[in-house]
């Protein structure tokens, strides 16, 4: 019986012929990534011994630059524990730094077929280069770090079949914002992208969607190979690779067909991701505090650049803050000489340092009581980016900046075309 | 640990899409264990952490932990909670209950077959749970066989501990 990409992976890394959902497999580990957080006082167990360093990658970003004392410490950890195994693949704060779902696309780290690990529930986003990611725990991560290994259970996939091409001022966002409003959850399920509208996407694009199909409750996100993706792992990483295909006769739970061309630029609610969309129109006038455009999902050059586009030559609106956060220093400096930032600043945008900061309620952005934010980042929950009555609607980087002009949830459409 | 892992207690009800969030907030990341387990459910049901009792039972809806990867699963076991038995659990909040050793199964059904405050009785291996204060009894899912086994080694530390991979907790 033919496999969908995820199952051919997860049978090639495990050494069987064949895996079907169901199956709890033993696989060998390409990638590991560890993050400040792991090293966190409470979270951290020190490590004797490591299978490979060299698979092993660290970054700070969830708290960066150390707003505590106890964040600093976790980087002194974290620091102490590169030096020890000689790990070369360090993103210390500077010149490199980034959220480590944007390094493994600036860096080319996740190679098609292979299996990257991370204990970040959207590390599914490097699944745009056609292979296994997966977001998992602290001690799966350092399990992995000693082992090389780790443990999956194959869930069956659905297929998302991308056709046309996206409107003026609409994005990828905008598409997952489609697919969660519609089909919600997708526990236990894996989830792969494919058909003609991809060749249409950047790999920007299409990462926003594999990062964000952590919140489809996904397994895995897969998105086929193309020309495109090929060029950008061989701009940024000269390892040979075989880009992995889904078996034509494929076992699919189901075959859903989005076409792009027929999207509008769409917000989800409150509290919420899936099953929780709108059109744009709907929650016009909503006032918002802030603001803010960046995260795993949308922190690109391309959304930055779109961002800019929207408020170049006006102002945001008062009593709005709007927070921008490239999502590592290689996108920071390259919206910097495109003069994106430039823009953002002269419209009174404030521009943070690369991190997770705001997005996760940690620091660079946090929401006061009731204060109502709309976020290009991967979350809505309930006091996830602050105070527990703080509001959190979700909406593309077009969108949120189109809001801070006016402040109020605004249509881009306005500002774009 | 040999033998059977069986637990009788006190039922807690919550609904579906129960997120990480939820169960360990930003704020409390800091914390010692024991501190995190105060803000359990500290933004939906504020004051509920200190309410629950060593060996009481929590039963959840569908799609159980959504959301990060932190180690919420860690602050529901330091809670005092025996297990967890939900409609669905998501998949990466499964592999924190596995790495923690924390009991949770998936029992559809066992949802509406509760009302808070009920005696649950639950085989954790037979995946058996029966509701004491009815007299009726649900089979859920047995964990599969590889997960069972990390369970039952007390967790991926005391594993990695035991061969000496890591270092002892100071």
């Amino acid at each position: 019986m033919g496999m969908t990409i995820a199952e051919k992976i997860l049978a090639a890394k495990s050494g069987r012929k064949a895996v079907v959902p169901g199956d709890v497999v033993t696989v060998d580990v390409d990638t590991v990534i560890l993050f400040d957080n792991n090293f966190l006082p409470t979270n951290w167990r020190d490590i004797l011994k490591v299978a490979d360093p060299d698979k092993i990658v660290v970054t700070f970003d969830h708290r960066v630059p150390a707003p505590t004392q106890q964040a600093a410490a976790a980087q002194v950890t974290g620091r102490a524990f590169v030096k020890k195994f000689g790990i070369k693949r360090f993103h210390d704060v500077g010149h490199n730094q980034g959220i480590s779902h944007q390094l493994v696309a600036d860096y080319g780290y996740a190679m098609p077929g292979s299996v990257l690990l991370c204990s970040d529930s959207h590390t599914c986003s490097a699944g745009v280069f056609n292979c296994l990611a997966r977001g998992v725990g602290g001690p799966d991560i350092i399990y992995a770090a000693i082992k090389g290994q780790t443990w999956f259970r194959c869930g069956e996939t659905v297929r998302y079949e991308l056709t046309g091409k996206l409107p003026a001022a609409v994005t990828a966002k905008d598409a997952f914002l489609q697919i969660a409003g519609v089909h919600g959850a997708h526990a236990t399920m894996n989830v792969e992208y494919g058909g003609s509208g991809v060749a249409s996407l950047s790999i920007n694009a299409r990462k926003t969607l594999t990062a964000m199909s952590a919140e489809l409750s996904a397994e895995f996100a897969t998105f086929e190979a193309d020309a495109v993706l090929e060029q950008w792992m061989r701009t940024r990483n000269p390892a040979a690779f075989v880009p992995v295909k889904p078996d034509a006769d494929a076992k699919y739970l189901a075959v859903r067909n989005v076409d792009l061309s027929a999207l509008e630029p769409l917000v989800a609610l409150p509290d919420s991701v899936v099953n929780n969309s709108q059109p744009v129109g709907q929650a016009k006038g909503t006032r918002i505090d802030q603001a803010y455009i960046g995260s795993c999902a949308n922190g690109t050059q391309e959304d930055i650049e779109l961002a800019a586009r929207v408020v170049k030559g006006r102002r945001v609106a008062s009593g709005v803050r709007f927070i921008v956060t490239p999502a590592s220093q290689t996108v920071y400096r390259d919206t910097v000489a495109s003069g994106a930032i430039q823009t953002l600043l002269e419209a009174g945008a404030m521009i943070a340092p690369p991190t997770c900061g705001a997005c996760g309620g940690g620091h660079m952005g946090v929401l006061g009581p009731d204060e109502v934010c709309i976020t290009s980042s991967t979350r809505n929950f309930k006091g996830r980016m602050g105070d527990p009555s703080s509001q959190v609607w979700m909406a593309s980087p077009a969108t949120v900046a189109a809001s801070a002009l006016t402040g109020f949830i605004t249509d881009p459409r306005e500002f774009l075309q | 640990m040999s033998g059977q892992m069986k637990f009788k207690g006190r039922v807690w009800i919550v609904g579906d899409n129960i997120n990480t969030d939820l169960i360990l907030p930003n704020k409390a990341f800091y914390l010692t264990h024991e501190e995190q387990t105060q803000y359990v459910f500290h933004a939906n049901r504020p004051g509920w952490a200190q309410q629950v009792q060593k060996g009481d039972i929590l039963i959840g809806g569908h799609n159980f932990g959504m959301g990060s990867s932190r180690a919420a699963a860690r602050s529901l076991k330091n809670l005092g909670l025996s297990c967890l038995i939900t409609e669905s659990l998501n998949g990466l909040f499964l592999r924190n209950c596995v790495n923690f050793a924390f009991p949770a199964l998936e029992c559809p059904g066992v949802h509406a077959a509760f009302t808070e405050g009920e005696e649950a009785e639950v085989e954790f291996e037979t995946a058996r749970v029966r509701n004491l204060a009815r007299g009726t009894a649900l089979q859920g899912k047995p964990l599969p066989p590889q997960l069972m086994a990390l369970v039952q080694a007390g967790g991926v530390y005391q594993l990695l501990e035991q061969e000496g991979l890591i270092a002892p907790r100071k």
